[in-house]
């Protein structure tokens, strides 16, 4: 605690909170679209840090990630929608969500720990996979998910009669929706940020690390190894779970199309490019896969109008072909990830 | 100087008159900088939102859409519209939603963000759900000429409009044209796409109140190619027809596919497989078979042909799909518009839901939940490589007393 | 029965598809380790491939055996070109780096292939060529061709002459040497580099037939087809045990065997709750359950500690 109260990092902090309560006022005068866009970048944050866990801090390749978001945000759906008649309060649905996908994650879990390496990604894909096919069918012979049609009329995120959609007025200041549930989901960061770094330095951290590195030789010094990787899988989903949760609420339509397994892929993707285990890495990787496309979307088209007076090549297509080169390029140049953790580092340059 | 005062005068008049005309005295932001002008004739710019997936796999039903609203407003700025008072100038703000659902939304953001007047779109019924509820919160009035999906409508939002049959209806009209066409059962696959298993649910609800017999549910998906097992399991229970909720990309191997494994039923399906890409998948297995497409052909319509030439003539390029219907939507919004006498959201909303315009694909009126009323749906049949007009099912072209009185049009 | 009977032939064309895949898979996976999920996409480029060969050379007046046989010629080269060019590009500067990280760099090329192969061929599904006549069998009710026949010989042959390769040649021989152990192979006068390499050209002219199979079988392609064959075909070589070229073909041909069923039977075993939407989790649901009780797959060896 000491180190939180010398003057250096006091100022740090001071600086990155004020930085982050006027992001979404500064961002604003382009317009509320791109406090959206900041918004899923911070949505995805929250989902690479989950997903860090199993992945940077436990080492198990996990392809079926977006299963968990999926969970949350039909959990959140069906409590908090006329689908069923339901409008349950957040403090309820957040934590029944979160708990839902844990259970998930130990399902998932519990089947799957004695597989290795690649036999374990194969098996995750296939979970994912699973658990959207169910959301697309489970419409019959009882209809719980509605099926393809997807869940509308979504109610919005609130704290009794305080709303987060549309605009209200505090302490004199309009702040739009958009505003609300980027401060929310701020919020939501914080504590996984905190969250993922005391499980870091933990014993339990230093328990992952050590399945990471070498599974039989922490077995030998006495780490219930299969305790330690349920609970990584468990940890992970919760986060997933919560983050689904918020984002059904923030769209407030959810169908099965969005949790598809390139989604599993990007957030992945964004984990092992920011550099895997290491916190703020994670997070850059997250900013970075979220604006890389939408600064190619408006980038790209009009620099080829420009240069060459006609679209040569759709956009949409230079998007994927750019992000599939960077994934490739980085992976070449920076196999530990664009900033990864000095210890990683120095394993990695350091020899075998 | 004189002729200039009188026009001025003119105008002033006109649009005190004409603010009569309108049900509520209105402060009218519209026409408030009319005051001060100097000028002859003040102008409002009134910008109109178009969504369409711009880039991606149907990047060219998106164009197709946008050129459709492109011509509308060209021929509306031509014209010369004046809204109260003011000469009204019209401005497309296209955007591309890229048919994902959360890039719908973003930009459905940046239209409120833009304090659009009104929008027109989205293409697909995935993005225009999550988008309608952004427009709703504003109370911009919105128009497809394409999502389908009849939940759209259903959520209960004033400000969703269509100009297109749903799907609901399409569905309902096939099952009546199966039973016409003599089936007595079918067999029913469906690609579990919002749009292929709502059409689905529609023709068997409709089959089965016709009296007619469904001996299979088969299920495929969207991205399959081979059918070969749903198809040998249909086989076994001899259905008169076989129908498929998808697109032309499953729907034409399938067609192929039942041929070689033998199965004797006819293929019927929706506007998702009313396709040239159909025939050119289905191959020779393709001939005989049957599909629907909302609306009624162009050639059968009074305006139909007209507007093909002048879409060809300015885009050089064929129609591909929706654009008339997109046509119509930005037309019946400046109808609307016209008759409210104002383009303020708030205020002309209330005269959408009271269209009744004869526009090129139908004679337009909405009813409680915005869907068109009485939407025809045509049935074509594939002959030697070609759509085979076959019948006009449903639709209330022919009977536009429906519509509740709309206000005399003032010239 | 005659259904039953044509079910059962349905699986086994299928089955035979991924299996033809699923080689190309277990071939790079049994010496180096490595998943190359951009294999899928080789599959589709070697379909497109002779869809251009093949069709201007129908178009300009070509006999459609020849023509056939030199679009078959053309997308082996090329997917061989491709394959070797992957591994020397993408995959060899990272044989000593983390285990994720070939990984993403496979999904990163996958994606590469499918955009450049949309921005050649453009987004619509096309149309294969006919190359072979069709000629319809019957027995006892069931239907099948002799492009199906084609289909699960080609695949048979192909691994019985993958399987002559690695126990009966040299080449199989230091390739069965550096999977084992790359280092002390190396020691052994085994060039590795060379070796993968050689895996990666085979797998890739593999995936080449296996493309011109599913486009004659299909009469379709287009630029994503590959991911989904991908997939199962990587199901079915994990089913099987990967590495383990009999366990490609039997996890392949036991997966299309399983899917068609599935979706025949258990719809109306379970009346009608799972039916033929839930077609694409009977391969996953079975390989999960064979994994709990078997880790390393069906035919699997002690292949685990790669990982």
């Amino acid at each position: 605690m000491k180190r939180w109260l010398n003057p250096r990092s006091a100022l740090g902090i001071t600086l990155i909170t004020a930085a982050l309560v006027a992001l979404p006022f500064v961002v604003a005068m382009g317009g509320q679209a791109w406090v959206r866009i900041v918004n899923f970048a911070i949505l995805y944050i929250f989902l690479a840090l989950g997903l860090n866990i199993v992945v940077g801090f436990a080492g198990l390749l996990d392809l079926g990630y977006i299963a968990f978001y999926a969970v949350g945000a039909y959990t959140w759906a069906l409590l908090a929608s006329p689908h069923f008649g339901l409008h349950w309060p957040i403090w309820a649905i957040l934590p029944i969500g979160a708990g839902l996908a844990c259970v998930a994650g130990v399902l998932l879990g519990s089947p799957t720990l004695k597989l290795r390496g690649d036999y374990l990604a194969i098996v995750t894909l296939g979970f994912g996979e699973i658990v959207r096919i169910f959301m697309n069918n489970l419409n019959a012979p009882v209809n719980i998910t509605n099926g393809p049609q997807g869940i509308t009329l979504i109610d919005p995120v609130a704290f009794g009669a305080f709303k987060f959609s549309g605009n209200s007025q505090i302490f004199g200041f309009t702040i739009s929706g958009p505003q609300k549930y980027y401060f929310l989901l701020v919020a939501l960061a914080v504590i996984v940020v905190i969250i993922n770094l005391r499980l870091q330095n933990s014993r339990i951290g230093r328990a992952w690390q050590a399945i990471r590195e070498d599974e039989i030789a922490a077995k030998a010094v006495g780490i219930n190894t299969r305790n330690i990787k349920l609970l990584a899988f468990a940890m992970g989903a919760s986060f997933g779970g919560v983050a689904g949760g918020i984002f059904a609420a923030m769209q407030g339509f959810v169908s099965p199309e969005s949790f598809s397994l390139i989604e599993s892929v990007m957030i992945l993707a964004m984990v092992v490019l920011g550099g895997m285990g290491h916190i703020p890495g994670v997070i850059l990787g997250a900013v970075l896969l979220t604006f890389l496309p939408e600064v190619l979307r408006y980038g790209v088209g009009p620099l080829q109008m420009a240069v060459f007076g006609k679209m040569l090549v759709d956009p949409e297509s230079l998007r994927m072909l750019v992000f599939g080169l960077a994934l490739v390029l980085v992976m070449r140049f920076k196999p530990a990830g664009l900033w990864p953790s000095p210890e990683r580092k120095r394993e990695l340059t350091g020899g075998a | 100087m004189q002729a200039k005062l009188s026009v001025v005068a003119l105008s002033v008049a006109a649009a005190l008159a004409m603010a009569g005309c309108g049900q509520k005295e209105e402060p009218k932001p519209a026409a408030a900088p009319a005051a001060p002008a100097p000028v002859a004739k003040p102008e409002v710019v009134v910008k109109l939102g178009h969504v369409a997936p711009m880039t991606g796999p149907q990047a060219h039903l998106g164009k197709d859409n946008e050129n459709g609203a492109v011509l509308a407003i060209e021929e509306l700025n031509a014209k010369g519209l004046e809204i109260g008072g003011a000469k009204v100038k019209f401005e497309l703000l296209a955007e591309d939603d890229q048919a994902d659902p959360k890039q719908g939304a973003i930009v459905a953001q940046k239209l409120v963000d833009a304090k659009v007047n009104g929008v027109i779109g989205h293409l697909n019924s995935g993005t225009t759900i999550p988008a309608s509820k952004l427009y709703f919160d504003a109370g911009i009035p919105q128009i497809s000429g394409s999502a389908t999906n009849p939940k759209y409508t259903q959520q209960g939002f004033k400000t969703a409009f269509r100009v297109m049959a749903n799907d609901v209806q399409q569905g309902q009209i096939l099952g009546e044209f199966a039973a016409k066409q003599g089936v007595k059962t079918v067999a029913i696959v469906d690609d579990r796409t919002a749009y292929g298993q709502g059409l689905a649910d529609e023709f068997r609800k409709a089959a089965e109140a016709a009296g007619i017999k469904v001996v299979a549910n088969e299920y495929t998906t969207d991205k399959a190619t081979d059918f070969k097992a749903i198809l040998t399991k249909i086989k076994s229970t001899k259905p008169d027809l076989v129908f498929f909720g998808g697109m032309d990309a499953q729907g034409g191997p399938m067609a192929k596919q039942m041929k070689e494994l033998g199965v004797k039923a006819k293929f019927l399906g929706g506007d998702g497989v009313c396709t040239p890409e159909f025939m050119k998948l289905g191959g020779p297995a393709a001939d005989g078979n049957f599909c629907s497409l909302p609306g009624q052909p162009l050639e059968k319509l009074a305006k139909g042909p007209e507007f093909r030439d002048k879409f060809t003539k300015k885009f050089g390029a064929e129609i591909q799909l929706y654009a008339p219907y997109v046509y119509d939507a930005v037309m019946v919004m400046a109808d609307s518009m016209k008759r409210a006498n104002s383009v303020d959201p708030t205020v002309y909303l209330a005269e959408v839901g009271k269209t009744n315009y004869d526009g090129v694909t139908a004679t337009i009126a909405f009813d409680e939940f915005g869907d068109l009323k009485g939407g025809a749906i045509s049935i074509y049949q594939f002959k030697e490589g070609k759509l085979e007009f076959v019948e006009t099912l449903g639709g209330a072209a022919a009977e536009p007393a429906a519509a509740p009185v709309a206000p005399a049009e003032k010239k | 029965m005659d259904i039953f009977l044509q079910q059962i032939i349905n699986g086994l064309v299928q089955g035979s598809i991924y299996a033809l895949v699923a080689l190309g898979y277990t071939m790079v996976y049994g010496i180096m380790g490595l998943i190359n999920f951009a294999h899928g996409e080789v599959v589709m480029i070697g379909t497109l491939v002779t869809i251009t060969v093949a069709g201007s050379l129908i178009k300009v007046g070509m006999p459609v055996a020849l023509a056939g046989l030199a679009g078959l010629t053309a997308s082996v080269l090329v997917c061989m070109a491709l394959g070797w060019g992957l591994e020397r590009i993408a995959y060899r500067p990272l044989r000593n780096a983390p285990r994720l990280t070939p990984l993403i760099t496979a999904i990163g090329m996958s994606i590469i292939l499918q955009n450049v192969a949309m921005i050649v061929w453009g987004r619509n599904y096309l149309t294969f060529p006919h190359l072979l006549p069709k000629i319809d069998f019957e027995i006892a009710g069931a239907n099948f061709t002799a492009i199906q026949l084609l289909i699960v010989l080609v695949s048979g042959m192909t691994m019985a002459g993958l399987a002559f390769l690695v126990y009966r040649t040299k080449l199989g021989m230091a390739m069965r040497a550096t999977a084992q152990n790359p280092q002390v192979a190396g020691l052994m006068g085994v060039n590795s580099n060379r070796v993968i390499s050689a895996a990666f050209v085979i797998g890739s002219a593999l995936a080449a037939l296996a493309g011109v199979m599913v486009g004659t079988y299909y009469e379709i392609a287009h630029y994503q087809m590959g991911f989904m064959l991908g997939l199962k075909a990587f199901t079915a070589a994990v089913l099987g045990g990967i590495g383990n070229l009999a366990g490609a073909m039997a996890g392949g041909i036991l997966l299309g065997i399983i899917e068609a069923l599935g979706a025949g039977y258990i719809g109306d075993l379970t009346g009608g709750f799972l039916g033929s939407h839930y077609q694409d989790i009977f391969a996953f649901v079975v390989l999960i359950v064979v994994l709990m009780f078997r880790p390393s797959g069906l035919f699997g060896e002690k292949t685990g500690d790669r990982a």
